[in-house]
């Protein structure tokens, strides 16, 4: 998401890049923290899975289908578009582009689980769980991150990590996806 | 789109900024459906409605899309304001800014009043209509309905039909659908197509019903009867026979043909009652549009720091 560095981070002739999750370590964390809803659920009879756009939902959808084959029940994913809830509207450029929020389900009285890529200052993370309630009363919201670089500025934390990741402010963390990006991997970019 | 200041008409608006106000609206158009149909943001930011001419749908539609955006929002009319006591419009609009207005939206009987308007203020100004000469929000949410209908706007062939002279609605749209890459026809008796009209980039048409059969939208401007003292049409039940959208000529509009019309409607003049109320006939749904597509232009006029905000 923006919060943790401009979304093109690579190639740039200066930087170095350092791959820290190649493939199969994402796979393997998104499963565990597929085991880890499930337990601490106990189960997924209620639970909503809503993905921060736009590398929350890839790994949103992810986490579905695993879901789906640990408890035979299908788990019904959203969409969430911050933009109208950021802090910063007034302190950076305009988004080119809003992108359509889409929540298939009434979210009261059920476990919304926020999923985005990287976990760093928490805004991102505040400005959802804000639109979230505007949809409805859920009975709670939890948060799953594939990243967690620290650097919070509010009192968030997140229930599930993929990994935890020491950072420098003036590093960058690049989550590539598949259905995004093409490949998979989490990388540490340092502007040299 | 993003850090322009105002928005008086379509023909300095390039293809991608029309294309940007669009894709916002349907952002925003979501937002509409939610059960607490509010974001905030321009928390903080004022938004004066400033009409000197009667409105309803155009005043309202930008008041609710200001207060789904969390601004705040005043409303003026001409009358039981100080431009009673011979206020300037200029100084009118100044004193607004001072008091703390961010956008003022205007509508003015003067064509090219809020032109004056935007020159003299550092707030942005919107054009809600000025005189005969432009109407760029009513044409662009025109322009979001027949996309979000049809899929695409290129290609598509549209009329525009009657009063275009008196018509600020009939320009702004011509000049939208033009630049998006559709074919459009003015179509009206003589008296009321401008002789500049094909400058706009449009054919013209005195024949209804030779346009009919090919047409994608058909699209109805108001009689305006106030204008019937200056005898541009013999009589109204004239004018509706040749130039009236019946039964009769909807049954020679291709299927799947818009019938679409700015509001306020003459049922029976420009658009027999039970045509305006045919399933094809987008009237409402135009009116509904409207307010994500000012929402969308709000926000991308007030939104963000535009250049030199920094990240």
């Amino acid at each position: 998401m923006p919060l943790s560095g401009p979304p093109d981070c690579g190639g740039s002739a200066q930087s170095v890049e350092r791959v820290i999750m190649t493939e199969v370590e994402i796979r393997r964390a998104l499963a565990r923290i597929a085991h880890e809803i499930v337990e601490r659920n106990h189960g997924v009879e209620d639970v909503v899975l809503i993905g921060l756009l736009t590398r929350g939902v890839p790994l949103a959808r992810r986490l579905a289908e695993k879901l789906e084959a640990l408890e035979q029940r299908a788990v019904p994913v959203g969409a969430l578009d911050i933009t109208f809830y950021r802090d910063d509207l007034a302190v950076r450029p305009l988004q080119p582009v809003v992108r359509r929020t889409a929540i298939p389900v009434d979210v009261t009285g059920r476990c919304v689980i926020l999923v985005d890529d990287v976990l760093y200052t928490g805004r991102s993370v505040r400005a959802a769980m804000d639109e979230v309630m505007d949809y409805g009363r859920p009975r709670c919201i939890q948060l799953a991150v594939l990243v967690d670089r620290g650097h919070r500025e509010l009192p968030i934390r997140p229930d599930y990590v993929g990994k935890n990741v020491p950072t420098a402010r003036s590093e960058l963390v690049a989550v590539r996806l598949r259905e995004v990006d093409g490949r998979d991997e989490v990388a540490i970019i340092r502007e040299a | 789109m993003v850090g322009r200041k105002d928005v008086l008409d379509l023909n300095d608006f390039t293809a991608a900024e029309i294309e940007q106000v669009l894709r916002t609206a349907d952002a925003m158009r979501e937002i509409l459906t939610r059960p607490i149909k509010r974001v905030p943001a321009l928390r903080g930011k004022t938004v004066v409605n400033l009409f000197f001419e009667p409105s309803t749908r155009t005043r309202v539609s930008f008041e609710l899309a200001a207060k789904a955006l969390s601004a705040d929002v005043v409303n003026i009319s001409a009358s039981g304001s100080s431009v009673e006591k011979g206020e300037s419009l200029v100084d009118t609009v100044r004193t607004l800014q001072a008091l703390g207005a961010d956008v003022v939206v205007m509508r003015h009987s003067q064509s090219g009043a809020p032109y004056l308007v935007a020159q003299q203020v550092q707030a942005s100004v919107i054009n809600a209509g000025d005189g005969w000469h432009a109407h760029p929000t009513q044409a662009l949410l025109d322009l979001y309905t027949i996309r979000d209908k049809l899929g695409r706007l290129e290609g598509l062939r549209a009329a525009i039909v009657g009063d275009v002279l008196h018509s600020r609605v009939a320009r702004s749209l011509t000049f939208g659908l033009v630049k998006m890459g559709a074919e459009v026809t003015l179509v009206g008796p003589p008296t009321l197509i401008p002789p500049e009209a094909p400058q706009w980039g449009a054919q013209v048409s005195y024949d209804l019903d030779a346009v009919l059969p090919k047409l994608d939208v058909c699209y109805l401007l108001r009689v305006q009867r106030e204008r019937q003292r200056q005898r541009f049409f013999p009589s109204v039940r004239e004018y509706a026979r040749r130039y009236g959208l019946t039964r009769e000529r909807v049954a020679a509009l291709p299927e799947g043909c818009l019938i679409m019309h700015p509001g306020p409607m003459n049922r029976g003049v420009e658009i027999d009652s039970d045509v305006a109320d045919l399933p094809r006939s987008v009237i409402e749904e135009q009116v509904t549009n409207g307010i994500a597509v000012r929402m969308a232009l709000l926000y991308l006029m007030l939104g963000g720091a535009g250049e030199g905000g920094g990240a």
